[in-house]
């Protein structure tokens, strides 16, 4: 089996089986990663370029492991600012890259949509890494993975997202890709942070925390920028904190077998309370060791490899 | 020179006139209209059958380009491609580079226009220096050399007071003052319209009420000073119905709406196509035909283009970086005649919206195919079919939305002042 795309944009136009194929696929690999040697040859001789146009840390490293494990050489192409600002267009950028035969780009870039200009224009696989406020594909499927790792399933389970919904591209691929696998998927935050007509794309909408966390077997906290400060959004962090912090006595809410994720940077006392983030619920570290397996799987089933992994 | 159009359709709707008949220029003007006009056997003579006559389409909203972004458009390739549209008249849209907000400018247009254009050209002036929005223009010098209308367009005057001592003194001169309705703070970093598709896209919205809440202040400020206002692109059912009640109380106010806020919605989008990247952005299906109905029951008075020439490696950037605005000349007709086609509007109000109206809320003596008037007449071939190949468009600017898209109806000539400009 693989993937019959050849790249990675969204998960909106991931069907259900394609997503279970690459949970599945994922699996294997997080078996390879368990081992003392954590390499495969499957990739061997494939370039792999990171095309960061938003710093980031953790994705690109992630991505960065996945690709070496996969034995496919790495190369990391952080261009800081827009390209815009440097006076070269993406185009222009993604098709020099393109020139020096890359097998993969994988794109995080500010601008929605950015990922789909290469897409269209290149004959490499694009990745997904991040689009500004639209999709971050492949940490919605380390989600899944995460989550159908704990539970067994994600059919019938009710999941809590909770913060900026509206300027979360986290979000948004973990709407899609939960909803389609037949989780029931409710968002809370303060208005101005839910996007227009959300209700639209198969969610619950609530603004008290309580109601939204009640009986919810995950509960996902995102990351508040805090650049969104000032622009009347909410009042001030205080504010904010006081209303949607994930605290202890908030988790009190949900099942007791509750699990409790974070996309990561984490902004300890803001969105989520160090206890809850370091507590008996969380998986925020196994989000990150799955997150290797998941994109080893994406590379791998974008890559036509075949059969070849038994 | 004389000019013969042959047993065309002729359709009138200021002589109430829709014929079969001949139609003889002489001079430049309209000479005679009527059955087997006989001429000179070396006249020249368009064979005009099958075809409509129609008096040269005037466009309320062009953007030229030119002085300053020439590598968009110039006044030459922005008249070839009015020819090509059907256009004998286009008013010019002041945000060059200067912007139009002094007799130099408009001077320099005019004689390009007259130099190198091949259709009327006639230069809105600035509502404010540089379109700034803090001080009104020389109202009276702008008139003096020619423009016919002020506007700040691409922008908003966002201060209330400013547009309305804008608004008192424009109307001492007789001018119509048009208005880009956007309150910018609503539109905030907003790239199309909010709602289920920019959610779905992770695009900054702008609402609705950015538009209407303008188009509201704009409507009152019309009814404080009695100026004539005139509301620039519609997009929302909430202007619609704004200008609909300003109407019904005699405020003066007009208003024009463009063919793509009459054929798409914000689903157009999908896919980050830039060339569906405009202000105000492309809305939902309910103001699409809440738009149609306003301009079917006369809400709104014009179809205008809202032609907007931008260079390819403008559009050719992520949907964030794109600059607003497509090009619409050479699309405008055949999408108006789908409206015909879909019964929204029939042969006759399709004119009065494409150049009765406009020349009548501008003041000059156009739009109509009357004896002694001066021959600026589109022929056009209603059932042709072709298909939108952006590189064989006239503009300079290849960003339209349509591209691709079969069209019905075709210019086969313009003329303007009994000259033949285009031929199809």
């Amino acid at each position: 089996m693989e993937l019959k795309r050849k790249d990675l944009l969204d998960i909106k136009g991931l069907d259900q089986e394609e997503i279970g194929l690459i949970l599945d696929t994922a699996e294997s690999f997080k078996e390879v990663t368990g081992r003392e040697i954590k390499k495969v040859p499957t990739l061997r001789g494939k370039t792999v370029v990171n095309l960061f146009f938003e710093p980031s840390t953790r994705t690109r490293t992630s991505f960065e492991i996945a690709a070496k494990r996969l034995s496919a050489d790495v190369i990391n192409f952080s261009v800081s600012g827009s390209s815009v600002s440097k006076g070269e267009t993406l185009l222009d950028t993604a098709r020099n890259i393109e020139a020096m035969r890359a097998d993969f780009i994988i794109i995080r870039h500010q601008a929605s949509g950015a990922p789909h200009i290469l897409a269209r224009n290149l004959r490499s696989s694009v990745i997904n890494a991040g689009d500004g406020l639209h999709e971050h594909p492949t940490q919605a499927l380390l989600d899944m993975f995460t989550i159908r790792e704990r539970k067994g399933k994600i059919e019938g389970l009710t999941v809590a997202i909770i913060g900026d919904i509206a300027h979360s591209r986290v979000a948004r691929s973990n709407i899609y890709g939960l909803t389609r696998m037949g989780a029931r998927v409710r968002i809370a935050g303060p208005p101005a942070l839910i996007p227009a007509d959300v209700e639209t794309l198969g969610v619950s909408v609530f603004h008290s925390m309580e109601e939204a966390l009640s009986g919810a077997d995950v509960i996902m906290v995102l990351r508040i920028q805090l650049e969104r400060q000032g622009k009347n959004y909410f009042p001030t962090l205080r504010e904010f904190a006081n209303l949607y912090c994930l605290t202890e006595g908030r988790v009190g809410h949900a099942k007791g077998d509750v699990m409790i994720m974070h996309p990561g940077p984490v902004n300890r006392g803001i969105e989520i309370s160090p206890e809850v983030a370091d507590g008996l619920s969380s998986v925020i570290l196994e989000q990150v060791t799955n997150g290797v397996a998941v994109r080893m799987a994406v590379l791998y089933l974008l890559s036509g490899a075949g059969e070849k992994l038994s | 020179m004389n000019l013969l159009i042959k047993n065309g359709r002729i359709v009138d709707p200021v002589n109430q006139a829709d014929q079969v008949a001949d139609l003889l220029i002489a001079d430049g003007k309209i000479m005679q209209i009527g059955q087997e006009i006989s001429v000179a056997p070396n006249t020249e003579t368009i064979d005009a059958t099958g075809q409509w006559v129609v008096p040269g389409l005037i466009d309320l909203h062009t953007h030229l380009r030119e002085p300053g972004y020439e590598y968009k458009e110039t006044i030459r390739t922005g008249t070839l491609a009015a020819a090509a549209g059907g256009f004998t008249t286009i008013c010019c849209m002041p945000n060059t580079r200067p912007v139009n907000d002094s007799q130099a400018v408009t001077e320099f247009i005019l004689r390009k226009a007259a130099t190198e254009g091949v259709v009327n050209v006639l230069p809105v002036g600035a509502i404010t220096k540089g379109s700034q929005g803090e001080e009104i223009s020389e109202m009276g010098d702008l008139r003096e050399a020619g423009c016919i209308a002020v506007s700040d367009d691409g922008r908003s005057v966002m201060n209330s007071a400013v547009m309305r001592r804008a608004m008192e003194y424009a109307k001492m001169f007789r001018l119509p003052v048009i208005s880009h309705c956007e309150d910018t703070n609503l539109s905030e970093e907003g790239v199309m319209n909010e709602g289920r598709v920019s959610t779905e896209l992770g695009l900054r919205g702008i609402p609705n009420a950015s538009e209407d809440v303008m188009t509201a202040r704009d409507i009152e400020l019309a009814a404080l000073t009695g100026a004539h206002i005139h509301i620039a692109h519609v997009s929302t059912r909430g202007s619609v119905e704004l200008i609909r009640r300003a109407k019904e109380q005699g405020i003066r106010v007009t208003a024009e709406t463009c063919p793509h806020y009459l054929v798409l919605t914000d689903e157009a989008v999908t896919g980050y196509n830039t060339h569906t990247k405009m202000k105000p952005p492309l809305r939902t299906l309910k103001d699409v035909e809440a738009v149609r109905k306003g301009l079917r029951e006369g809400t709104i008075d014009v179809i205008a283009t809202d032609h907007a020439p931008h260079a390819q490696v403008e559009k050719e950037m992520e949907f964030d970086y794109a600059p607003f605005g497509i090009i619409g000349l050479e699309t405008a007709l055949p999408i108006a005649l789908q409206l015909v086609d879909e019964g929204v509007l029939t042969v006759n109000e399709m004119v009065l919206k494409m150049s009765v109206k406009p020349a009548k809320l501008l003041n000059i003596d156009k739009g109509n195919l009357s004896i002694g008037a001066v021959a600026d007449i589109a022929v056009i071939a209603p059932y042709e079919t072709w298909v939108v190949d952006p590189a064989q468009l006239k503009s300079k600017g290849k960003n339209t939305p349509f591209e691709g898209w079969k069209m019905k109806g075709r210019v086969t000539h313009t003329i303007v002042g009994g000259k033949v400009v285009y031929k199809g």
